[in-house]
């Protein structure tokens, strides 16, 4: 295991880095929040089409055999997964990759490796398939806000008829998805169930049509107005939508939502760091040339001396996210990869946000302004510190493992 | 000849089989092992060393783990600042003269550089030096030194020109200890001890054949021995961590426990484990031959770390933290940090952020070179030191 880049990652952050240099500069981001707020989505279906399909990122995190570049003999791994997660970070690039490619993905992934060769298995390794090649896209119905240590209960029902009836409220990427992986609840024990989004649905087509509440059959969409601009949240209602049995599981747990929450949690420590890395290297870069009492702001003390310990968490950030990355490349989550991912999200969660407070307050008025990209990263920076556990959430689960017990 | 770890091995293996431990005296058997180049075997020959590759130390090491060792805690100054910079600066006469009993630890050294006047700003520091025939004299105040009264030499850096700006007119000497004019008085600390001294030179004549380096280039010899100094300073060995010092406390004493506490402690468990993989990370880069700037990190989060930990301890502990274990009068060779209780470790921990390059300096070295960050103006760097305001 290491903690460095290796020449395939870079070679794949490189190419990532390039087209989002060119297709989602933030100036184009702002552009995109902007039609966004009309048309109720911010999701740039085209760049997600070429990431997907060409650079063939949806794939990342699923296995050879079942179309995906991921394989225990040096093949892709949650450390790609990172190193383009850092990048979407660095751009707040309004693409699923976190809904669809990570936290659906590892939900389907969780359910096929239990499943076996039953029919619940077929359909998982069927619809893997589909993300892996970039043919769809899927989200993960449950809220972004959610803890891996606390999964809320299923509020969708199965019905007899195999529909699924109900709401799940705080999801992202479920806009431009095709399919909806919701967990159900039976009168025993909870599935994870498929449903169609749209029967028709494309890539790049769908978009449009789940807008502003669209009905697509039994299916509802409704984004709300978020907090990340970049990101949206939004609630799913089904009304009997015919849905597709993908496992299903005795107790109360829906185990596949834990461990996709977790190993979701591990990777959006590689988000935030490629947030914080953008942050600091703007404001370096502006407080290098903007002149105050005729010196450049950045030669001051009081100046410089925050951006030094901002660097130093960032440093820290990148050996913590590094370390969960590798850790949970190596597969099952045990005890001490568990650690690492709630080591990495306690350090990193709280860094990006401290990141882009220094951003907005050291570029002064013009960082307050709507024109400048800094409240983009902001706001992303702010909903991730929230997302799939707060690093109070995830200080807490370390109490155990560190053998530091809570007063009685 | 090009040395690898088995040769070096084979090395060790003659000088054991030609030496036994057993049966000769300690400083017979260090001396021997210097001779024959197993003290330092990246050393050139004749000078303690083979030569050799520096990773192959620990193979000496190891081979002649067990057998009498130069005790390096208390010649630390001796071995991590004047070893090197005395074989980079040094003429052949003073490697020869210096390097064997420092190595075997018959001649402790320190550090005579910052003054009560000169500290984060050393180049402005005020000892003058003024040649006389073929002798040195030596008038000043040095400060924080340690060793000094056991100190046989010292490393000093005085001021031999006033007329041009500061970092100019610096010469780097070996200073005689033992030279009339020389007095050493302990500095008690916050702690009760005087872990460190002041030194009054008075006086003080010292031969030519002790100055170090050219007249005048004291500085670039001084940035060695600094350069040194933090590697030094960042390559303890680390036996047990604060971090684990707290937690036995909390695990042991549950009546202690609050959930403030322990919201505070998680913190710096997480804190403590960042560090540590940051260090993890660093140590990688190395090993790949590209050294990372995390390293200019570590020291200003360590000292962090150790402050706060220290200070959440002595809380932790309530009706004990009040209490403290020594303030008698002591003078330690070394820092018992782990070995003494909770306020003593709170206070001794304050100097983290001072010691070997304040935390303050730390984050201008990372601003200036990590961030490219431009520096202060500088209202000293053409002016003659003498005309600085003071």
């Amino acid at each position: 295991m290491t903690l460095l880049y290796t020449e395939v990652e870079e070679e794949l952050r490189a190419a990532v880095r390039d087209l989002l240099a060119d297709r989602c500069s933030p100036s184009a981001v702002l552009g995109r929040v902007e039609s966004g707020v009309e048309s109720g989505t911010p999701y740039d279906a085209e760049l997600w089409k070429t990431l997907a399909r060409d650079i063939g990122v949806g794939g990342l995190l699923v296995p050879e055999e079942l179309g995906g570049a991921a394989s225990g003999a040096g093949g892709a791994s949650a450390r790609e997964a990172a190193v383009v997660l850092e990048e979407l970070g660095r751009a707040v690039a309004p693409v699923p990759f976190l809904a669809s490619a990570v936290l659906a993905t590892q939900a389907l992934l969780s359910a096929w490796g239990t499943a076996g060769g039953d029919a619940g298995g077929v359909v998982a390794g069927e619809l893997l398939g589909r993300l892996a090649s970039g043919e769809a896209t899927a989200a993960l119905a449950v809220p972004f806000a959610a803890s891996p240590y606390a999964p809320p209960a299923p509020a969708v029902a199965l019905g007899e008829d195999g529909t699924v009836t109900g709401t799940a409220g705080g999801v992202i990427g479920a806009e431009i998805a095709d399919v909806l992986l919701v967990p159900v609840r039976l009168t025993r024990g909870t599935a994870l169930c498929a449903v169609e989004a749209s029967p028709a649905a494309a890539l790049g087509g769908a978009a449009g049509g789940a807008v502003g509440g669209a009905v697509r059959g039994p299916v509802r969409v409704t984004p709300a107005t978020s907090l990340d601009l970049t990101r949206p949240v939004a609630t799913v209602s089904f009304a009997s939508a015919p849905a597709r049995v993908v496992a299903t599981a005795g107790g109360p747990e829906t185990p596949w939502v834990r461990e996709a929450l977790l190993r979701g949690a591990g990777l959006l420590a590689s988000e935030q760091l490629g947030i914080a890395e953008w942050c600091l290297a703007t404001t370096v870069a502006y407080v290098r040339e903007r002149r105050q009492f005729a010196r450049p702001v950045g030669s001051f003390q009081a100046v410089k001396h925050r951006l030094a310990d901002l660097w130093l968490e960032i440093a820290g950030a990148r050996a913590a996210a590094r370390n969960a990355a590798a850790r949970l490349a190596e597969a099952p989550i045990a005890g001490d990869i568990a650690v690492a991912v709630a080591v990495a999200q306690a350090h990193c969660g709280a860094v990006a946000v401290h990141a882009a407070e220094e951003c907005v307050q050291l570029h002064g008025g013009i960082g307050m302004t709507w024109e400048h990209p800094a409240h983009l990263y902001l706001k992303r920076a702010k909903a991730d510190q929230i997302a799939l556990g707060t690093p109070g959430d995830h200080r807490e689960a370390l109490a155990g493992p560190a053998d530091l017990p809570a007063p009685v | 000849m090009t040395w690898d770890e088995a040769s070096v091995a084979r090395r060790a293996a003659a000088f054991l089989a030609e030496h036994d431990p057993a049966a000769v005296d300690r400083l017979a058997f260090l001396r021997a092992r210097f001779d024959a180049g197993l003290a330092w075997v990246h050393f050139p020959e004749g000078l303690g060393g083979l030569g050799a590759p520096r990773e192959l130390q620990a193979v000496a090491d190891r081979e002649l783990r067990g057998t009498p060792d130069n005790q390096p805690g208390r010649i630390g100054i001796g071995l991590g600042m004047a070893a090197p910079t005395i074989l980079a600066f040094g003429t052949e006469e003073q490697k020869r003269r210096f390097l064997r009993p420092l190595w075997t630890g018959e001649e402790v050294w320190c550090q005579l550089f910052s003054e009560p006047g000169a500290g984060s700003d050393l180049a402005t520091l005020a000892t003058r030096a003024v040649r006389e025939g073929d002798e040195w004299v030596v008038d000043g105040q040095k400060v924080w030194t340690s060793s000094a009264h056991t100190a046989r030499w010292g490393l000093l850096l005085a001021r031999t020109d006033p007329g041009v700006p500061k970092h100019g007119g610096l010469t780097y000497f070996v200073c005689d200890m033992r030279a009339p004019g020389v007095e050493v008085r302990p500095l008690r600390q916050i702690t009760g001890e005087a872990e460190f001294n002041e030194v009054f030179l008075t006086g003080v004549r010292l031969p030519e054949a002790l100055r170090l380096g050219e007249a005048g280039d004291g500085w670039r010899v001084a940035q060695a021995t600094l350069m040194n100094e933090r590697v030094a300073i960042g390559g303890m060995p680390v036996r047990r961590t604060m971090m684990e010092v707290v937690a036995d406390t909390w695990r042991s004493r549950p009546e202690l426990r609050t959930h403030d506490l322990h919201q505070r402690l998680l913190r710096l468990w997480v804190e403590s484990e960042v560090m540590r993989l940051t260090a993890a990370r660093l140590r990688e880069q190395l090993a790949a031959g590209h050294p990372g700037p995390e390293g200019s990190g570590m020291k200003l989060a360590f000292a962090r770390l150790h402050q706060e930990l220290s200070g959440l301890e002595v809380e932790l502990l309530r009706e004990d933290g009040l209490a403290y274990d020594d303030w008698t009068f002591r003078r330690p060779e070394t820092v018992d940090f782990l070995g003494r209780e909770a306020g003593y470790r709170y206070l001794r921990a304050k100097g983290n952020s001072i010691e070997g390059g304040t935390s303050e300096i730390l984050r201008n070295i990372i601003a200036e070179r990590v961030l490219g960050l431009p520096a202060e103006p500088r209202a000293d760097k053409d002016v003659a030191w003498k005309d600085l305001p003071r």
